[in-house]
């Protein structure tokens, strides 16, 4: 891989506390100084447990929201310091899915207008060649070009993520942001979805930040992951090797409490104690250190915090990971 | 030996304006002391109404129709009176459900609402009640219980509402327990601490369950059997070895092969085609047949019972009496 | 847009209320605009020396103490008490919907001050501002009343809005336009607007009913629509002395309050339901 389609660096996004008497809370560290880079035509898995800031990483790398420090390298510039205007003409590049079909379409726009609106916006072709393109970007999300006229709630779950697939492909992106976009899915239809993702992934070259809590929906559709917990990234490193041999404990445990839909399959059960804690008030060294079930775990881990560092190819933030086998 | 629950041909009707529903259409399953049942559908499938009408809990304007059997230990449940009911509702059976929160009273505190369940059932002074409460608490697993029995629902985290969900309703002892998605809302760390909790109770207290969920990944190791429901009705039924090592309806066949996998080698997912019918519009025939693979002719017109399959196994589909030829 | 507009009426139509309602303001809004044309001169005095004349050949309202035919007085009056409402509504949902907006978007300081400002309007009674605004300003034009009447209405309006638009600021189709490059104009008119059109409907056929009160109210009191030029409210009041001799007098344009006020709200109801997506 040569240089990275985007490159994240050092993301930090504090939620300042609010209210008439909470002047000295302190702030909410919802993303704590994340990194990563994304390949062209690659996926990336970003997973961890509600509250861990995995959609905050996604909201703030498009500027949904705005980042407290960090920044975001696309295109050869700093996609987070660029002036509103450039920002209007370079989001077209960086599109994003949502996990609630229900709330990520206006119920009082057609689909075709919902398609329609980001060719409008950026003028991507002719007025009268807008009703054909929607018809083939609907052809192309596997849903019936005739749907243009129909309500959002004409459509089932699984339909409706179909059309915001294909409003974010209608400009033509080269990064999308899948949040959760399977987890309110029922099982037959997220496969559907997962299929679909990756067919436009083969035929368009796009790249994914594939935002999930499910190990198993990351491992079928990114080629590398990245573990965040509690803000911050605590392994990264190719799917396989993750999963084949995960190197921080949290990792373990997060692989350990998949369910699996084979009762021969005999694995080791960790089950981890507690839940996980306020990010407004992360404990001190490793955050993961009051949970943590590793016979290794010392005194260390409560007073300084691990950084990232290389091991046989991951990258683990934890004193006492090592080389497994 | 005699079943502790039996449920014969039940049929539920929600009554509209428009066109009658029937979500729930011949269902019948029958479940021993001691036993873990697991009910397993996606939305929609009636799983949850089923649930609900065991304690005849059917949000109005839904009816169970006339024909519809359910005995608890002989009792026949469809032809008590009113006071009678309330000696099995949260007695005899007692119930937890998917959001911990609704469920729970937020302006009473966790003792107050365990205790109350305590003296429903049981004369006891308030003392001997809240101490009842605290033993409660120990024995699902909470964390400081002394000071969580003074707490507000508000002031526990998911996990910990699911427990004290659990401790109110096995605050009657009762001989069966019916959770429906009891850890669909929970992080899969939380929901791995929760699924161990149900697997030791039910172990220490010979209490049967009656699991619903659509993940058939947390069935498989802990069912005893497994009911899996599609359309109002159950389609197949087996112990759960024999579900998992033979899956034999179509529509489980499907499902098996749209879960992504944590282990093995990744293959593209094989969806089912389609979308589940809303029960207002059930298909003609086998009500799978539309997005079956491998239809027959008759499945079109011809509605299939349910057919053995081999020991302690059916389903209902027309193969069944293919593979025997 | 249209579209759902459109599924909107058709489904406000299909409630039997609101085809009532629809049909009754449809009739009262023909005849105001035509009657005029039909009837005589509201301020004819035909026979001045004769009195109130109760119902009857050629004035089926009968006429009121200076003789006028009611008829044509009720038509006419209608006309002024419909515009004034309509007008004054469609300025208070204006203002409503901005100020709403405005909060409901920007948030912060600006929010907490508006509505700060919406809580002190509220906590003092309609009427008693309208009193105190048309007590201070005696001769006060019609254009000037409407403009009164529509700007002490909108505080519960902006209320409903700014609800709306912080819920709908959060949808995840509001942020999806956001990623597609889409400006504040085209997320305010093309996303927040539309979906906030229910509410503001039924707010504003509610909104009508109260103006066409208080407006004859205001009448009643003397310092609404100034004679000779006829309102319901002013005949009522010009009506008291009769009210035993000539109680026709009172009784008819009594009757048009009461009949427009109530197809006001059979529609505002059946707009509430045909805006329930529930109730498809």
């Amino acid at each position: 891989m040569s240089s990275p389609l985007v490159e994240v660096r050092g993301l930090v996004k504090y939620y300042k506390a609010t209210g008439f008497l909470a002047r000295k809370a302190p702030p909410v560290r919802a993303v704590d100084g994340v990194s990563f880079t994304v390949g062209k035509g690659e996926t990336l898995g970003l997973v961890g447990e509600s509250g861990c800031g995995k959609s905050t990483v996604g909201r703030t790398i498009l500027r949904l929201q705005d980042a407290t420090a960090g920044s975001v390298f696309f295109d050869g510039s700093d996609f987070l310091a660029l002036d509103p205007a450039a920002l209007r003409q370079a989001r077209r590049k960086l599109q994003i899915i949502f996990q609630d079909p229900y709330s990520s379409l206006n119920p009082r726009m057609n689909v075709g207008n919902a398609i329609a609106e980001g060719i409008e916006i950026h003028r991507l072709a002719p007025r009268a060649e807008i009703p054909g393109r929607v018809a083939q970007l609907l052809e192309e999300v596997g849903l019936d070009p005739g749907y243009a006229a129909r309500y959002p709630h004409e459509f089932s779950g699984g339909q409706r993520q179909r059309i915001g697939i294909a409003r974010a492909l209608a400009v033509e992106p080269e990064f999308i942001v899948c949040d959760e976009p399977v987890s309110a899915l029922d099982v037959s239809v997220q496969a559907q979805v997962l299929n679909l993702l990756a067919d436009l992934q083969a035929r368009r070259g796009i790249s994914y930040l594939f935002i999930a809590h499910d190990l198993a929906v990351v491992r079928q559709i990114a080629q590398r992951v990245a573990v965040m917990y509690l803000g911050r990234i605590v392994e990264s490193g190719r799917t396989e090797e993750v999963l084949a041999r995960p190197a921080h404990p949290y990792t373990k445990a997060l692989l350990s409490a998949v369910p699996v839909p084979d009762p021969e399959t005999k694995r080791l059960r960790i089950i981890l104690p507690g839940d996980p804690p306020s990010p407004s008030n992360p404990p001190s060294g490793c955050a993961f250190h009051p949970r943590c079930p590793d016979p290794d775990k010392d005194e260390r881990c409560t007073t300084e915090r691990p950084v990232l560092r290389q091991i046989g190819g991951i990258e683990v933030a934890c004193h006492h990971a090592k080389v497994n086998r | 030996m005699s079943p502790l629950l039996e449920v014969e041909n039940l049929r539920i009707t929600f009554p509209s304006s428009g066109a009658t529903s029937r979500p729930v259409d011949g269902v019948s399953f029958s479940l021993s002391k001691g036993e873990l049942l697991a009910v397993v559908g996606e939305s929609g499938c009636g799983k949850s109404l089923t649930a609900l009408a065991l304690l005849r809990l059917v949000p109005p304007p839904g009816q169970i129709l006339p024909g519809s059997v359910i005995r608890l230990e002989g009792t026949d449940v469809l032809a008590l009176g009113a006071a009678e009911l309330r000696s099995i509702r949260g007695r005899r059976v007692g119930m937890i459900f998917q959001d911990p929160m609704t469920s729970l009273n937020p302006v009473f505190t966790v003792a107050d609402q365990i205790s109350e369940s305590v003296r429903a059932h049981q004369q006891v002074s308030k003392r001997a009640a809240r101490a009842r409460a605290l033993e409660l608490l120990q024995e699902v697993g909470i964390p400081d219980p002394v000071e969580r029995l003074d707490n507000y629902p508000h002031q526990l985290s998911g996990g910990m509402r699911q427990r004290v969900m659990i401790a109110i309703a096995l605050a009657s002892e009762p001989e069966l327990l019916v959770a429906d998605e009891p850890t669909t809302a929970l992080d899969v760390t939380v929901q791995a601490q929760i699924l161990e909790l149900l697997d030791r109770l039910r172990a220490a207290r010979g209490m049967a369950v009656l699991l619903i969920t659509h993940d058939l990944g947390i069935v498989a190791g802990r069912a005893d059997r497994v009911a899996v429901m599609y359309a109002g009705r159950l389609v197949e039924e087996a112990t759960t070895a024999a579900l998992f090592a033979r899956p034999s309806h179509p529509y489980t066949k499907g499902l098996l092969a749209s879960v992504p996998r944590i282990t093995g080698t990744v293959t593209r997912l094989t969806p089912i085609a389609g979308t589940v019918p809303p029960p207002t519009a059930w298909p003609s025939g086998c009500r799978f047949h539309p997005r079956c693979p491998d239809a027959l002719p008759r499945c079109a017109t011809d509605d299939p019972p349910a057919l053995p399959v081999g020991e302690q196994h059916r389903m209902r589909c027309w193969l069944a009496e293919a593979g025997q030829r | 847009m249209t579209g759902s507009l459109w599924r909107l009426l058709s489904r406000t139509i299909a409630n039997p209320s609101g085809r009532i309602g629809l049909l009754i303001l449809a009739l009262l809004t023909a005849f105001v605009l035509v009657g005029p044309w039909l009837l005589p001169d509201p301020n004819a005095m035909p026979d001045l020396m004769a009195g109130a004349r109760a119902p009857g050949a050629g004035h089926p309202f009968g006429t009121d103490q200076l003789n006028r035919d009611i008829l044509s007085r009720v038509v006419s009056g209608g006309r002024i008490s419909l515009t004034i409402s309509a007008l004054a509504v469609a300025l208070a949902i204006l203002l409503g919907a901005l100020v709403g907006g405005v909060a409901g978007l920007y948030g912060g300081w600006v929010d907490g001050a508006l509505m700060r400002i919406v809580d002190g309007a509220l906590a003092i009674p309609r009427l008693f501002l309208l009193l105190l605004l048309v007590a201070v300003w005696e001769q006060m034009p019609l254009g000037a009343l409407i403009l009164v009447l529509g700007a002490t209405g909108w505080f519960g309006t902006s209320r409903i809005v700014r609800g709306e638009v912080l819920r709908l600021r959060e949808a995840e189709f509001v942020a999806a336009a956001r990623s597609l490059g889409a400006g504040p104009g085209r997320i305010i008119f093309r996303h927040l607007l539309p979906n906030v059109a229910g509410p503001l409907l039924v707010a504003a056929t509610l909104g009508v009913g109260n103006v066409i009160l208080l407006e004859a109210g205001l009448s009643f009191l003397g310092v609404g629509v100034r004679p000779p030029t006829p309102s319901w409210g002013g005949m009522i009041l010009d009506a008291r002395p009769l009210l035993t001799t000539a109680p026709w007098a009172s009784i008819f344009p009594g009757l048009a309050i009461v009949v427009t006020v109530l197809a006001v709200n059979l529609i505002g109801d059946a707009l509430r339901g045909a805006l329930d997506p529930r109730s498809a």
